[in-house]
């Protein structure tokens, strides 16, 4: 399968290769029919896996059987290594070169390597590379000898060369043989101990080989000659897969070529022909399946080629002499669970794919078998694993990180699924909107501790969502005792009673509930849309509203102080709110009320039958009081006109103030009674530090202070005066948004308080200003406009669930907590992002999957109460090897951030990133010392894991957490709160930019969406020697993105897009593309469009050249660079590597 | 004596606390009701209420104990107050690392609900109990001996 991927990737590469395969050995032509087979069997094989892996009793036929569960050393070997064996002529070379690599790998690392590689190198280099990729697959099976084996397995490769041919059928063939014809094998293979000689003196097997494949399956008949070669791609191809497959590629070769020494070069080709072979072998059906899986069986076929792809790269930087020690580094990867992977993966892939979708899934068997942990009782605990890791065999695959570069994917990375029966996993939650930072949940809370990655779940809740059920019904299903809702993870236990997934607790099913709506049909209470989805909207019934639904009331707080109209965001402000004045979302109830301040309050009557609105001035700031309570919050579709009056008249009434001071304590006081009796929402635009009356701050920032590499100090608010008020505004219903539009200083870590607390969002424009800053200017109308527009829930309140035994400790995101599992929510809108930690109190021995359920209730704008119920399934795991398989590292990561914020409030700045660097230790750490069986060099981490390192060391560089580089304090706060509040998906971008190169955008691979060509490029890696002065590049950072012109830019480029004939005359303050009839510039703005039309707010577009100001902003993004100040990620890698070898 | 009559008053401080941490953990159980928005400012009021008594307790605690502490050190009983140093610098150290933002000491309302600092400070305040209780009845134990071999 992986193969398959590969030889896409390589393209025309494999192609070759595969003739050359052929042309090695006639068999050639066979293999493809075993690889057929293979592909078939396999399937078979890996439902086996599944299923029983313990069982090996097929098991002992096959090698995968055994492989599986054993993965490791014995059962696997013996399995492998026999069929190989057996196959001495034609397969047994195929395995031998799985075995005798291996085996000779690891001898290598300590002496043997050497001689043998000369050998191999002296065999037939060919053929053992194809040996060496289909071995991989068998090996893997095998456990660690094999794999060490397997490291070997270059020379093997080597060796069986001539053998390697047949063996490679044989392996595919193996693997769906395997199972079948087994036992032939077997015995042929216990020779197979010898293996590495035998490989070696195997030579002669091609001949048996080719009979005994027959047994195998043709494999060895007619994989013989393709083996050899495919061995080869195996590396390769993983290699590559992992990559790009194009680099890999090339530098497969080399690796190839050092351990086959010189004798090899013709194996490189081999190994590209193998690969080629081995993915045309498997392709066939494979190819497909790989393409639709993309990850799952890319990623393993990548897996195995991976790590020689690491190997590859190392022998060609080390210098062919090195070879052992590359081997050695093979080994290490392949030895553990990679060569095991291969070979699992590679059924495991076949069916994966077949099934269409995940492995796990495949497994017809319910959950448990996915699990692993818990079906398989009889399976001992490996096994388990192992049969996991065969499902999942991607997400363990061993990653060198030290020597594999190009980690990135091209594209966006999707969630993992979790590894879950297929019925439940197509209904599960959708991973935007719930998400688990371990897609597998362990058993105890000691094993979560084992694996030193944090447990918690990331939500979306009041997402934007195109289907959405909703359901209106009288009586709502809940549990009796926890009151969960009903849904689809529920069981019924007959007709009439379900029992609760999340305390088993066995309720009756109300007689409404019997009838479906949908269907009209009577008597079927689990095709009810509750039990069909997970995330669904109730209407609720009169008993969940004790007074009535809250009309929509919005308040907004204008600073008017003399630095305000400087800022001129007044006319913006009041321009906006004219053109959205009727898409505020309510009905005929919503109200609306003005306030404004500078030293003093100003409130507006703008009661019904007044010829123009009234404005009161209340100068008491101390004392603050309402002149006329009844008239400043008015219905606004019966005073609509005098609304527009003020709005028209406000930014001229201010134009020539002289007051600098400014009373927000006061008016936010003024504000919150003006809203008592209602509740609702209050914005308030600041522009300079409150200076008067209550909540007055101090300028606490030392300018000379923003570069301090040692701490950084005032990240917690100086006062509790917006932090008591948001606990009254709370209380009332009223949520607070900021709207910070400052040049200076504000002190956003007491400011934000109130927002904080209150379940608003905090928006800051640095430096706004109308005239000398616009594309500030565009990104606040367009902001202001969301802001304005979108959905908005009122007097909400959340709730998380989860199944007994787990309970969540710590939340992050704008609310208040008030009870242990209950958020309050004033305001939800659906750009608000929460975060929650969890841990494992009870062991969960005896469940299979866990279920959480955030219900949100909240009043719609148009008074009605609503609850929107999510509900996530995740699998229960008991080994430490699941849980990493099933790891997020993006939500990971997210959870990760939120608790820095949390830790640099509370301790220090230096103490967050030193927690932050120590994650990623640990956790690496673990999985060497827990996952791993095969201890070697280098920085291993599982592939579900590669970019973790990476994005810690972008956490560090993130300007939230960033010392050494002058940030303003402000800024930091800000994406501080960001980090806490933000859905996942959004926070990534701010954390790992995404850059794309964009001057030859093409409609290749393009999206359509709504008639719009929509070019998609490759997300590049964030280093500068990414970037070229004869391109030009996007980069996107979230919140704002730089499109950089390289200095010999193509001038069509220039031209095209830009609408500039040169370099030189690019304007310094470009921030928008002009609309040119051109299809470059169609395309570049169509791109850029569909970015933005991603998320909900506005990121403003800056082009930057050499000269221009933000250049320094833009090359802070190179995270994989060093800086003055940073280490780069090469650095931070053995930076952690020196601390995991501790 | 006096340290005896202190300890007992330490003593009732401490099982107040485990009340109120009870109390703040108890939600009223009815899940209607609790997500009730009338309900709401009720709740937010009691949390702030307790959170307010809880801090108001503090100080008070930290000097008593530090009063009688250095009482023991006036009476040259090096024993005992070897067994009460390790409490005062804890609370020493609980005091100098409270949230910065001036006048709240500990026991922050927004925070307070978190589990995992209100099973800390349950668990904190067991273990102090605990701890007073012990010391009471050594003190007793010192006093009554005193006391004989007059």
């Amino acid at each position: 399968m992986s193969t398959a991927g590969f030889n896409s990737q390589n393209g025309t590469g494999t192609g070759q290769s595969y003739a050359n395969g052929p042309s090695q050995n006639p068999v050639a032509p066979q293999q493809l029919p075993g690889v057929g087979y293979g592909m078939t069997h396999q399937p078979t094989y890996n439902p086996m896996q599944a299923k029983a892996p313990a069982p090996p009793g097929p098991p002992g036929l096959y090698p995968s059987g055994p492989y599986q569960p054993v993965t490791p050393v014995c059962s696997y070997q013996p399995g492998p290594p026999l069929t190989s064996y057996s196959s001495p002529s034609g397969q047994s070379l195929l395995t031998r070169p799985l075995m005798g690599g291996p085996p000779s790998h690891t001898p290598p690392q300590s002496a043997s390597p050497g001689p043998r590689l000369p050998p191999a190198q002296a065999t037939p280099p060919p053929p053992a590379v194809s040996s060496t990729s289909y071995y991989t697959n068998p090996q893997q099976p095998q456990p660690m000898a094999p794999a060490w084996q397997y490291n070997t397995a270059p020379p093997p490769m080597g060796q069986p060369a001539s053998i390697n041919t047949p063996p490679r059928g044989p392996v595919a063939s193996h693997v769906n043989p395997a199972a079948s014809s087994t036992p032939p094998l077997s015995t042929a293979y216990s020779p197979a101990p010898p293996p590495p000689h035998m490989s070696h003196s195997v030579p002669q097997p091609p001949g048996p080989g080719m009979p005994r494949s027959p047994l195998h399956g043709y494999t060895q008949p007619g994989t013989a000659p393709p083996p050899m070669t495919p061995m080869v791609p195996h590396t390769y191809q993983p290699n590559r897969a992992p990559y790009g497959p194009p680099p890999t590629m090339k530098p497969a070769p080399p690796p190839i070529g050092p351990p086959i020494a010189n004798a090899t070069p013709p194996p490189p080709m081999a190994d590209a022909q193998c690969g080629g072979a081995v993915n045309s072998t498997l392709p066939p059906t494979e190819h497909d399946c790989q393409e639709g899986d993309i990850e799952c069986p890319g990623t393993v076929a990548g897996n195995g080629p991976q790590a020689p792809n690491s190997y590859n790269h190392v022998d060609n930087k080390m210098a062919g002499p090195h070879q052992p020690g590359p081997p050695g580094r093979h080994l290490g990867h392949y030895p553990s669970l990679p060569p095991g992977y291969q070979n699992t993966s590679a059924p495991a892939m076949h069916p994966a794919i077949q099934a269409a979708t995940q492995p796990y899934t495949q497994a017809p068997q319910p959950y448990q078998q996915p699990l692993g942990g818990p079906g398989p009782a009889q399976l001992s605990p490996s096994l388990a694993a192992m049969s996991l890791q065969s499902s999942t065999p991607e997400a363990l695959r061993v990653v060198n990180l030290l020597q594999e570069r190009n980690l990135l994917p091209p594209i966006p990375i999707p969630a993992p699924t979790p590894c879950l029966q297929q019925d439940l996993q197509k209904i599960n939650c959708n991973p935007e909107v719930f998400r688990s930072t371990l897609t597998s949940i362990p058993q105890t809370q000691s094993l979560l501790n084992k694996a030193k990655m944090p447990l918690g779940l990331l939500l979306h809740p009041f997402k934007d969502l195109s289907q959405l059920p909703v359901v209106t019904s009288s009586t709502i299903v809940r549990c009796r005792s926890c009151r969960t809702y009903i849904n689809p993870f529920v069981s019924f236990l007959d007709q009439r009673r379900w029992k609760c997934n999340l305390c088993h607790r066995v309720n009756d099913v109300p007689e409404e509930f019997m009838y479906n709506p949908v269907s009209r049909s009577y008597g079927e209470p689990h095709k009810r849309p509750e039990v069909q989805n997970a995330t669904i909207e109730f209407i609720a019934p009169s008993e969940y509203m004790l007074r009535p639904p809250q009309p929509a009331v919005y308040l907004f707080i204008l600073d008017v102080s003399h630095n305000a109209v400087e800022t001129g965001y007044l006319s913006v402000f009041c321009q906006s709110l004219l053109d959205n004045i009727d898409a505020l979302p309510g009905d005929s109830r919503t109200k609306v009320g003005f306030v404004t301040f500078d030293s003093t309050i100003h409130f507006y009557n703008l009661q019904e039958g007044l010829s123009q609105p009234q404005m009161l001035i209340v100068s008491d700031i101390e004392d603050i009081f309402l002149p006329t309570p009844d008239s400043l919050l008015v219905n606004l579709n019966e005073c609509k006109e005098l609304v527009q009056d003020l709005l028209k008249s406000l930014p001229t009434l201010f134009e020539k103030t002289m007051e600098t001071q400014s009373a927000l304590g006061s008016a936010l006081q003024a504000a919150y009674k003006l809203l008592l009796p209602t509740g609702g929402r209050m914005s308030v635009f600041q522009t300079q530090l409150p200076n008067l009356g209550v909540g007055t701050l101090q300028s606490r920032e030392d300018p000379n202070q923003r570069a301090n590499a040692k701490d950084v100090q005032h990240l917690s608010p100086a006062t509790d005066f917006y932090k008591k008020l948001a606990l009254d505004c709370s209380g009332q219903q009223v949520a607070v948004d900021l709207f910070l539009l400052s040049s200076q200083y504000c002190d956003l870590a007491s400011l934000g308080c109130i927002s904080r607390y209150s379940a608003g969002s905090v928006y800051y424009y640095p430096s706004y200003h109308h005239q000398h800053n616009p594309a500030q200017v565009e990104c606040f109308q367009k902001d202001l406009k969301r802001y304005l527009t979108r959905k908005i829930g009122f007097e909400a309140v959340m709730r998380i669930r989860c199944t007994k035994g787990l309970s969540i400790h710590t939340f992050h995101g704008n609310f208040f907590v008030r009870s242990t599992d209950l958020l309050s929510l004033p305001n939800v809108n659906p750009d608000a992002g929460f975060a929650v930690q969890m841990s494992i109190e009870e062991n969960l021995d005896d469940m299979q999957v866990v279920s959480f359920q955030a219900a949100l209730l909240y009043t719609s704008s148009k008074g009605e109460r609503r609850i929107r119920v999510h509900t996530l399934c995740l699998p229960v795991v008991n080994s430490l090897s699941d849980i990493f398989a099933g790891a997020d590292v993006q939500a990971i990561t997210g959870l990760l951030a939120c608790m820095a914020v949390d830790r640099s409030a509370t301790a220090s700045m230096g103490d967050a990133r030193d927690a932050m660097t120590n994650a990623a230790i640990d956790s690496l750490t673990s999985f060497r010392q827990s996952v791993l069986t095969i201890q070697q060099p280098g920085l291993l981490a599982p592939a579900c894991l590669r970019l973790f390192p990476l994005f810690i060391l972008a956490l560090l560089k993130q300007k939230a957490f960033r010392t050494g580089t002058s940030t303003r304090l402000d800024d930091r706060l800000f994406a501080m709160c960001q980090l806490k509040y933000q859905p996942l998906v959004y926070s990534m971008l701010m954390i790992h930019p995404a850059l794309y190169r964009v001057d030859d955008l093409t409609d290749e691979g393009a999206l359509n969406i709504n008639e719009r060509t929509i070019p998609q490029p490759r997300v590049l890696q964030l280093s500068v020697e990414k970037l070229s002065r004869e391109a030009a590049f996007l980069m996107d950072a979230g919140t704002v993105m730089y499109l950089w012109i390289g200095r010999n830019c193509h001038p069509n480029f220039l031209t095209q897009v830009l609408g500039v004939p040169s370099y030189a005359a690019v304007p310094d303050n470009l921030y928008l593309l002009p609309e040119l009839d051109t299809a470059e510039s169609q395309r570049t703005r169509a791109f850029i469009g569909w970015l933005r039309d991603q998320r909900p707010f506005f990121p403003s577009l800056h082009v930057i050249r050499d000269e221009s100001q933000l250049k320094p902003t833009f090359m802070q993004n190179m995270i994989e660079d060093r800086t003055e100040s940073a280490l780069s990620y090469y650095e931070f890698l053995l930076h952690l590597q020196q601390q995991i070898s501790k | 004596m006096l340290t005896l009559v202190l300890c007992a008053a330490l003593i009732f401080f401490v099982i107040w606390q485990i009340i109120a941490f009870d109390e703040l953990r108890t939600d009223f159980k009815n899940p209607i009701d609790q997500s009730n928005p009338t309900r709401a400012r009720e709740r937010i009021l009691n949390i702030e209420r307790i959170c307010n008594l809880l801090r108001r307790l503090v100080v008070p605690e930290y000097s008593i104990h530090g009063l009688f502490c250095l009482m023991f050190m006036c009476a040259g009983e090096w024993v005992t107050l070897g067994l009460n140093i390790p409490l005062l610098f804890y609370h020493l150290w609980r005091f100098l690392h409270r949230p910065a933002d001036g006048s709240v000491v500990m026991y922050d309302p927004v925070s307070v609900m978190n589990a995992d600092i209100l099973n800390y400070c349950q668990k904190e305040s067991w273990c102090k109990m605990g701890f007073y209780l012990l010391s009471f009845f050594y003190y007793l134990y010192s006093m009554v001996y005193a006391l004989l071999s007059f």
